[in-house]
């Protein structure tokens, strides 16, 4: 079943240390109910979910409190029961550190659940449709970090080869979808088997790196034991970032998604394994997506451990549940070494795509070394996943020509960080690619706003010209007129008559005396 | 609610460094600096620390002029490699002066003036080298035959080639026509000349088992060190496997057609300075092409023209003129092998 399918390579990338033992010594649990939870409005791609409650009204575990809004869209539901305290504004994990709409629960601890989905155990008797409106109706995302709607991923149309299931989990620190193997292998493989009844297809391949062996014998033995064929279980070389999408396809089939297409383009579909997870939960139990597993991991935390969390969980109760900070605590990263973004503070909640709390000391993050020229080595050309050049491309965006960073496909960076990694010039060159694409996509906003108003302005200036040349026009033929007249006395007599018993007869009707006079 | 300081992605650090690069390659050219002074004398040293010292000297000042800092960019050790590699080119006994102007062109001019490190078009060493090659033929053409093989009456010990550095001349009783002799790429030029066939002028001491007596061995020793430098990853393979191959290629072709004038690539590939050329002088980052395909076109680039310089040019050994002619193709070569990107069509 693993081990001797052909695999390919894909260029570029290196072998991290993992650092996974840290957080894998103790067993999956569930962390109590907080208090308050707090659930942001937007923990999707895609526009933001419309709470649909209000403050004072009692919900219950699994109620939908936000409505998806919008085909790219997700619901958000009650992770407890309790009372809706407040509908507005709360700071969320996001890289902007900007506020954003949540609803806020005051839990009351009785975890009452909801009623309003049943489990459709029968869904081998359903068809595609009503199985992505469940998925969808239960807010469910990709929980891979990226957190993209998955009912609008599972509506591809026909033509699909293959399902895969990414547990590859190739980032440094990161242990979630581990644990979850380990723990709910079942339950992602009866995740798989829902997903291929609605994609109507007949092969699914899970995609895991080969230094998780518990999670592989976990899954392999819970695929032998449901005797399902048309599920592979794959093992490939943990090289980093063989888990993203575009990488692990070329790993497993050797071909290249598009550059501007989607894996479905190809034929295949990429899920995580903790989405397939969900999918489960939401079909065969009736549960909606109100938890998830999440990594607490880093020498700035007491115990680093994977929980399994109720979503709006605030972080800082997350932490107290593996012991609290240690002394060493110095940056809250959300995601893993390479890819996570720096939290300024933790209060703020546990949202979907939260598949890693990094706590790092200074050990774990160090500084980063003052930046040198770069000397062309051409290492990071060599590392990149894409095939880029770096080198080149920092080198255009620092003498901010945007047309050649473009030219040179900037816009394939995945933003991986190898490039970084590898730089004797410690140059931050995935930060030099976050500002280009920023400052392109600025550019050409500017660019839009500027056609606008210049298309207007011509609009105008042309109506102006018009109305210009018709009174000239007007003006024109009736100096004519008059020019004409001059040559003919008679004629100019009688139209100077004519345009004085006009002005008199307008003047006669209010004053008729004055006239007389 | 605790608060954290900021970091960016990645929170990984790299290791490699500048200085731990360039200190591999000093360390990496170990074992050819101990078999040159075997050969040819301990010339070498001093050469070498002449050239360091003003190359630092003159680093230093260019940064202070330019109000630039001074100490991490003097510790980087690109100063100090530039001038080594200079070294490596002179000839052992070589008049302070002229190894002093070289170190100062080389890092004043090529380097410096361009934008300091990392923006310079011309390798500094070649560029270096090559004024003084110009500029001082005769003090560029005072050679010493490998030692120990009887092929000069004298030897220049310590005490001569100091004499020589500080005054540029030789101490009584020594002269050029005692300890002297011409390179043996230069013989085989002036004795090709001379209508001499290849196997004839191979007969003599000056040649030894596949390339020039002394000169083999150097070679070798640089090899070395460059084959370490691929291991330990601080230069890639294209380079140096496309400058001998385009040295070795026409060399075989020539050879293969006329073996009485041309001779054989062996003998091209263990003479002057290939070795040192292919993993050192032209594997330098900076002023090379970047991408892989682009540098096996650089690579390949400057062993033909090593070869044609050699073969029909007028200096006996042309792998300076090949790098630098090189140098000047580098944004061309960059622009034209972009490899394809992911996800683009073939």
């Amino acid at each position: 079943m693993s081990g001797d399918k052909r695999l390919w390579q894909f260029h570029g990338g290196m072998p991290l240390p993992g650092h996974k033992r840290v957080s894998t010594s103790i067993p999956l649990e569930a962390t109590g109910i907080p208090e308050m939870l707090i659930h942001p409005l937007s923990q999707h791609v895609g526009s933001p979910a419309e709470a649909i409650v209000a403050p004072g009204e009692r919900v219950l575990r699994g109620q939908p409190v936000a409505r998806a809004t919008g085909y790219v869209g997700s619901p958000v539901h009650a992770g407890s029961s309790g009372t809706v305290v407040e509908v507005g504004s709360r700071p969320v994990p996001h890289p902007s550190g900007l506020s954003a709409d949540c609803v806020v629960i005051r839990t009351d601890g009785e975890d009452a659940p909801f009623t309003g989905y049943d489990a459709l155990t029968n869904y081998e008797t359903l068809n595609a449709p009503a199985l992505r409106a469940r998925v969808r109706e239960c807010g469910i995302v990709g929980l891979g970090g990226a957190a993209f709607p998955t009912s609008v991923k599972l509506n591809v149309g026909v033509g699909l080869k293959s399902l895969i299931l990414n547990a590859a989990e190739c980032e440094p620190y990161i242990s979630c979808d581990d644990m979850l193997l380990r723990h709910r292998a079942a339950d992602v493989v009866a995740g798989a088997q829902v997903m291929l009844h609605a994609l109507e297809i007949r092969h699914c391949c899970i995609a895991i790196e080969e230094d998780k062996p518990e999670a592989l014998e976990a899954l392999t033995a819970r695929v032998a034991e449901i005797g399902d064929t048309r599920i592979e279980v794959v093992t490939m070389p943990a090289i980093y970032p063989a888990g993203g999408e575009r990488q692990l396809i070329q790993v497993l089939t050797g071909h290249e998604v598009p550059a501007d297409g989607i894996p479905a383009d190809i034929g295949y579909l990429c899920q995580n394994v903790g989405t397939a997870a969900a999918v489960a939960s939401a079909v065969l139990r009736g549960e909606p997506l109100i938890s998830r597993v999440v990594t607490v991991t880093g020498s700035g935390v007491r115990q680093p451990r994977n929980l399994d969390v109720r979503l709006g969980t605030p972080i800082a109760k997350v932490i107290d549940a593996c012991g609290g900070y240690t002394e060493s605590a110095r940056h809250l990263i959300m995601g893993g070494a390479m890819m996570g973004f720096p939290l300024n503070h933790d209060d703020m909640p546990l949202i979907k795509a939260t598949n890693c709390l990094f706590v790092a000391s200074a050990e774990d993050v160090r500084p980063r070394p003052p930046e040198q020229p770069c000397i062309r080595c051409g290492e990071c050309a060599r590392a990149c996943p894409a095939s880029l050049l770096p080198q080149q491309l920092q080198w255009s965006t620092r003498a901010e020509d945007f047309d050649e960073v473009e030219a040179l496909n900037l816009y394939d960076c995945i933003e991986c960080g190898c490039c970084d990694l590898v730089c004797p010039s410690h140059i931050p060159l995935t930060q030099y690619f976050r500002y280009a694409k920023t400052e392109i996509w600025n550019r050409r906003q500017e660019r839009a706003r500027s056609d606008h108003a210049r298309n207007r302005f011509e609009a105008r200036k042309t109506r102006i010209d018009l109305e210009e040349a018709e009174r000239k026009r007007r003006l024109e033929a009736k100096t004519r007129a008059l020019g004409k007249a001059s040559q003919d006395e008679d004629t100019r007599k009688a139209m100077i008559d004519e345009v004085m018993k006009r002005v008199r007869e307008r003047k006669t009707p209010d004053s008729a005396e004055d006239t007389r006079e | 609610m605790r608060t954290f300081e900021r970091t960016m992605a990645p929170h990984l650090r790299p290791a490699a460094s500048i200085p731990r690069l360039m200190g591999e390659v000093l360390i990496a050219l170990l074992p050819a600096t101990v078999a040159y002074v075997w050969y040819f004398g301990p010339g070498l040293l001093l050469n070498m620390a002449v050239a360091t010292a003003v190359a630092v000297a003159a680093e230093a000042a260019v940064l202070a002029v330019r109000n630039r800092e001074v100490m991490p960019r003097l510790q980087d050790l690109t100063a100090v490699l530039s001038a080594v590699l200079l070294a490596f080119a002179l000839p052992p006994l070589t008049p302070w002066w002229v190894t002093a102007t070289g170190a100062a062109f080389a890092i004043v001019f090529a380097k410096q003036l361009y934008g300091g490190l990392g923006y310079n078009p011309f390798n500094p060493a070649m560029a270096g080298y090559v004024v003084l090659l110009i500029s001082f033929p005769a003090e560029m053409t005072h050679w010493l035959p490998p030692s120990g093989l009887g092929l000069a009456p004298e030897r220049a010990d310590l005490f001569a080639s100091l004499t020589y550095l500080f005054t540029s001349h030789l101490p009584n009783p020594l002269g050029w026509d005692s300890i002297g002799g011409a390179t043996p790429l230069d013989e085989v030029k002036t004795q090709l000349a001379l209508a001499r066939t290849v196997d004839e002028i191979r007969s003599t001491a000056l040649y030894g088992d596949f390339g020039a007596r002394g000169w083999e061995w150097v070679n070798n020793y640089v090899a070395l060190g460059g084959i370490w430098l691929i291991y330990r990853r601080v230069i890639q393979w294209h380079i140096p496997v496309a400058v001998l191959l385009g040295l070795i290629v026409p060399a075989t072709v020539f050879y293969l057609v006329e073996p009485g004038n041309y001779p054989p690539p062996a003998f091209h590939v263990f003479s002057g300075a290939v070795m040192l050329g292919a993993f050192f002088i032209a594997t330098d980052p900076v002023s090379a092409a970047t991408t892989g395909r682009g540098r096996l076109i650089y690579g390949a680039g400057i062993g033909v023209l090593t070869y044609v310089i050699r073969t029909w040019g007028g200096y006996p050994d042309g792998l300076a003129f090949a790098v630098l002619l090189m140098n000047m193709a580098v944004p061309a070569i960059d622009r034209y092998t972009v490899p394809r990107v992911y996800g683009h069509g073939r």
